[in-house]
């Protein structure tokens, strides 16, 4: 016999039926303390530590490891029932001794969970007890607060940024010329790298934070790394005051209350470039721009020449690209830059979903696609039942976003252009480049292969010349 | 100072001592605690028991109470497949936001149980507390009672707050919920000779590999728990007359429960590597007391065996003299990975279970060679030490494990829920094989830094 859930597909929404609203449906969004764990890796020497429960430490560090295939440890205070009765003030300094000797970190990041957060727990107090206790001995203690329950991994990534910059940046009287502060959103390792070497191509060295292009994406090793080599250091974090000018590269920072790029200006006095990230062609021409500006060099002739390189394979595929549709989902920052770019190839990105509630993310999508957004629907907060709700209803040629929108690609039969995170179905998402003319020229060949590969696909002749 | 380290630089914590035993020595061996704050455990809470034991049943809707992490970091990360309805694979969470955890998340829970049944028409639904909500008290039980009321689909709480003791607490949990089911329908249509499988997960098709052998000497299959699961099957399954249990660690209690209250004997069985398939089907065949089920049982393995036997020889040649090393949930899977290794020729030098008991620990023991190293509730740390020292060729574990492996250059086998292949029964052994060799025979490895120390003078010659 038949069960009524027979016709559930692996998105998992049946044909009919008004759709649930209440609960969320295969979210499109992680919890904060994993945000707050991707930038502790790219601090040098650092470790992780959640405070609350081991599954949520246990939990991040499985999905971090099915994207960046390397070693993710993160330490966790393992409540247990007393302390979540009685507070976890113990098993905080218990866990922080045992992760010093275990792994002598120069940092540990203190992120909080649900559960402590709704304890109370004072980690201030009680980072400030576990001190006085060692006579501040041992590495420094930076902490953040990252409910899971109010924002996404998106929020406790920056909200992380932010108190590694107040707790650590100092101001300055005199400026370092030649050095800028980047801070970039939850981008691949690839891009952390590129934005390095773009910068020194304008003769500017940079502080990234965070910087996990190392950590996160690092070499085989000799010998046992107790925390994976790289990361910005704590001194280059205290000289961020200092530096010449920061550029953060997030379109949702530049509305919010306070941000690190913020918190460095007006606290230190260092000049702020309020970017987005830097897909296509006009988003990394705000990049260079600022590059040029802080730098006061033109823009370096090889660089010029990949921007070359880009118009003219713009013009080459633009027919195979104008006019088609794309979904797209992700973090808020990508999605923005996602969409610029497809809008300004000629691909409407007709349905733009995020998990965030990020303020006024609509009015920042609206600014950065060409064309209005009569046919498009900006989806903030949604999940991905929802997504595949309106998906089957507007029927996009294409799918854009982390390996989790597989099986609405699969049931839609367009490809799915896995970009983000997580991507764990395939190899590689960790070293995808998206930034720069360099990364969009990547992404632009990927975008207009998969429309081919499509054609030719789904052709009852099967084209072999196009 | 972030150090390079090796092996015998690397310390295991004073608290964790005694949960490290080296086959041979005198000590006492520990197991069956608490995880140690700061020690970076491999182990998740206790709600991940509980998920990953009912995740399985495929007709069911799951959904986690609380904020979202939990709910999202296992949406269909298992490889536990279902014949027919998918609703297993989706992750549904009441996304708990800041005001209903300062007021309260009934009202919340109600109405998404209430739209997502009238939606997806489930068979049951299971309501997954966790950190949170044993933390504010909602009466999650009540509310499960008004919509099961409201809607004729029983709503089934599992007590499961991640705070609530080690994961196994979260197995006893999902038992518990499980076991609310059975005995709820008729048991007309089940013979003498039947079986439930329990803590099978049919991971990669497993369970309906197993099951195919049952069917072939004449057993009827009444559920497989959780692998495939189905409600309905759940709620006869006590018609069945023998259990028998794979994963003994999260099926133990449901498994007491039905001898207890419904007489069902349970047999400790495991399908992984020739012999013990092989044992399983002898011992249900004997526990029937039926000699025609032993011949066919006998036939079948004889059958099989000479299928796959001749492949994995010629693997065996290969392997030869290697060693391994394996971290892994249960103890029960454990144990049979020691025999399968054995039969590849390969020697196992670390044994390790996230959950294993002193009991389980004891016939570890009993069927490791002598210098093999213990571990119970392992970390990284430890697990990359005895990969240095013992300077193992192979490592099995999980998703966890994997990078600790590749990063020193050893071969690394996924034997977790994860993993795509199926490794029970005769033809998964031929996969184990495979997957071993695939691995360990890769000629990646010499290229892996720490097995070509003089690659840097060779690359940088005159440097020396």
């Amino acid at each position: 016999m038949a069960t009524n859930t027979d016709c559930t597909t692996t998105a998992g929404t049946p044909a009919l039926g008004p759709e649930p609203e209440a609960a969320t449906r295969n979210a499109c969004k992680l919890c904060a303390p994993l945000g707050a764990a991707m930038v502790f890796k790219g601090i040098r020497g650092c470790l992780p530590f959640l405070h609350g429960s081991q599954g949520c430490a246990t939990y991040i560090r499985r999905y971090m490891i099915s994207h960046f295939r390397e070693p993710v440890d993160i330490a966790s205070s393992s409540f247990s029932e007393d302390d979540a009765i009685f507070g976890g003030a113990r098993n905080f300094e218990l866990g922080i001794e045992n992760v010093i000797s275990q792994y002598q970190p120069e940092l540990i990041g203190v992120a909080t969970t649900c559960l402590s957060e709704t304890i109370g727990d004072h980690m201030l107090g009680m980072i400030k007890t576990y001190q006085d206790n060692h006579q501040a001995e041992g590495p420094p203690l930076v902490h953040v607060s990252t409910p899971a329950y109010s924002g996404t991994h998106s929020d406790g990534y920056f909200a992380t940024t932010l108190a590694i910059v107040k707790k650590f940046a100092l101001p300055s009287n005199f400026r370092l010329s030649h050095r800028v502060n980047i801070i970039p959103a939850m981008m691949s390792c690839a891009d952390l790298r590129h934005i390095r070497e773009l910068c020194e191509r304008y003769g500017l060295s940079s502080t990234l934070l965070p910087d996990y292009n190392a950590t996160l994406e690092g070499g085989s090793w000799d010998a046992y790394h107790r925390i994976s080599p790289g990361g910005t250091s704590l001194e280059e974090i205290e000289e961020m005051g200092a530096s010449t000018a920061t550029l953060e590269l997030s379109h949702s920072q530049a509305n919010v209350k306070q941000s690190a790029g913020s918190y460095l200006k007006s606290a230190c006095g260092v000049p702020l470039h309020s970017l987005g990230w830097p897909i296509g062609i006009r988003l990394s021409d705000q990049l260079f721009t600022s590059l040029s500006e802080i730098s006061g060099r033109e823009m370096p002739s090889e660089i010029a020449d990949e921007r070359a390189r880009l118009v003219d394979a713009y013009v080459d595929a633009h027919k195979y690209v104008s006019g088609k549709t794309a979904a797209l989902y992700g973090e808020p920052d990508f999605v923005i830059g996602m969409a610029a770019f497809l809008s300004e190839i000629g691909v409407r990105p007709i349905l733009c979903a995020t998990g965030s509630k990020t303020p006024q993310w609509k009015e920042l999508l609206h600014n950065e696609i060409e064309g209005g957004m009569a046919d498009v629907e900006a989806l903030a907060g949604v999940d991905h039942a929802k997504l595949a709700s309106r998906a089957r209803e507007r029927k996009p040629d294409l799918l854009i976003g982390s390996s989790k929108g597989y099986p609405l690609a699969r049931e839609l039969g367009i490809p799915l252009l896995r970009c983000g995170f997580p991507i764990h179905d395939r190899i590689g998402g960790q070293r995808q480049l998206y930034v720069g003319y360099r990364g969009t020229q990547q992404i632009f060949d990927r975008v207009v292969n998969a429309f081919l590969e499509a054609k030719q696909e789904y052709s009852k002749t099967g084209y072999s010349y196009l | 100072m972030n150090t390079v380290t090796t092996g015998d630089s690397i310390h295991v914590l004073d608290d964790r001592a005694a949960q490290v035993w080296t086959k041979g020595s005198s000590k006492e061996f520990a197991c069956d605690r608490k995880s140690t704050a700061g020690a970076v455990t491999q182990r998740a809470c206790a709600f991940c028991g509980s998920r990953v034991v009912l995740y399985p049943i495929a007709d069911a809707l799951h959904i986690v109470h609380g904020p979202i992490g939990c709910a999202v970091y296992n949406w269909d990360i298992r490889g536990a497949l279902s014949s027919g309805p998918q609703l297993h694979r989706n992750s549904f969470s009441t996304d708990l936001a800041e005001k209903e955890v300062i007021f309260g998340g009934e009202k919340k829970l109600k109405a998404s149980l209430i739209e997502l049944i009238e939606f997806y028409k489930p068979k049951a639904a299971f309501v997954y507390s966790t950190c949170i909500v044993g933390l504010i008290g909602d009466d999650v039980e009540a509310i499960c009672k008004q919509v099961t009321q409201m809607t004729g689909i029983d709503c089934i709480p599992v007590d499961s707050p991640g705070f609530k003791g080690t994961k196994k607490s979260g197995y006893q949990a999902a038992c518990e919920a499980a076991y609310k089911l059975v005995g709820t329908a008729k048991t007309d249509g089940i013979k003498k000779h039947s079986i439930n499988l329990m803590g099978e997960f049919n991971i990669a098709g497993e369970a309906w590999m197993i099951r195919k052998y049952f069917e072939r000497i004449g057993v009827q299959v009444v559920a497989t728990i959780t692998g495939d699961g189905r409600v309905d099957d759940l709620r006869r399954c006590h018609g069945a007359s023998l259990n028998l249990v794979q994963c003994s660690g999260s099926m133990t209690h449901l498994s007491k429960l039905l001898e207890d209250k419904h007489g069902i004997p349970m047999k400790r069985v495991s399908f992984f590597g020739f012999e013990d398939t092989a044992q399983a089907l002898y011992d249900t065949a004997e526990h029937f007391g039926d000699s025609e089920m032993m011949d066919k049982a006998e036939a079948l393995v004889r059958e099989e065996i000479a299928k796959y036997a001749p492949r994995i020889k010629a693997y065996k040649k290969q392997l030869k003299g290697k060693k391994a090393a394996l971290y892994v949930g249960g103890a029960f899977k454990a144990f049979s990975l020691v025999l399968a290794l054995r039969a590849l020729g390969m020697q196992t030098v670390l044994a390790g279970t996230q959950t294993g008991n002193a009991e389980d620990y004891e016939q570890l023991k009993e069927i490791c060679d002598p210098g093999t190293v213990i571990v119970d509730d392992s970390n990284p740390l430890e697990l990359a030490k005895f990969v240095l020292e013992k300077d193992v060729d192979l490592f099995i574990g999980g998703v966890k494990e994997r990078p600790i492996a590749y990063k020193l250059g050893v071969a690394f086998c996924d034997h977790n829920h994860e993993r795509k292949i199926p490794l029970a029964g005769f033809e998964g052994m031929l996969h184990f094989a495979d997957e071993v060799a695939r691995s360990v025979l890769s000629p990646v490895w010499k290229f892996a830094p720490r097995r070509s120390l003089h690659m840097k003078t060779n690359l940088n010659p005159g440097n020396d």
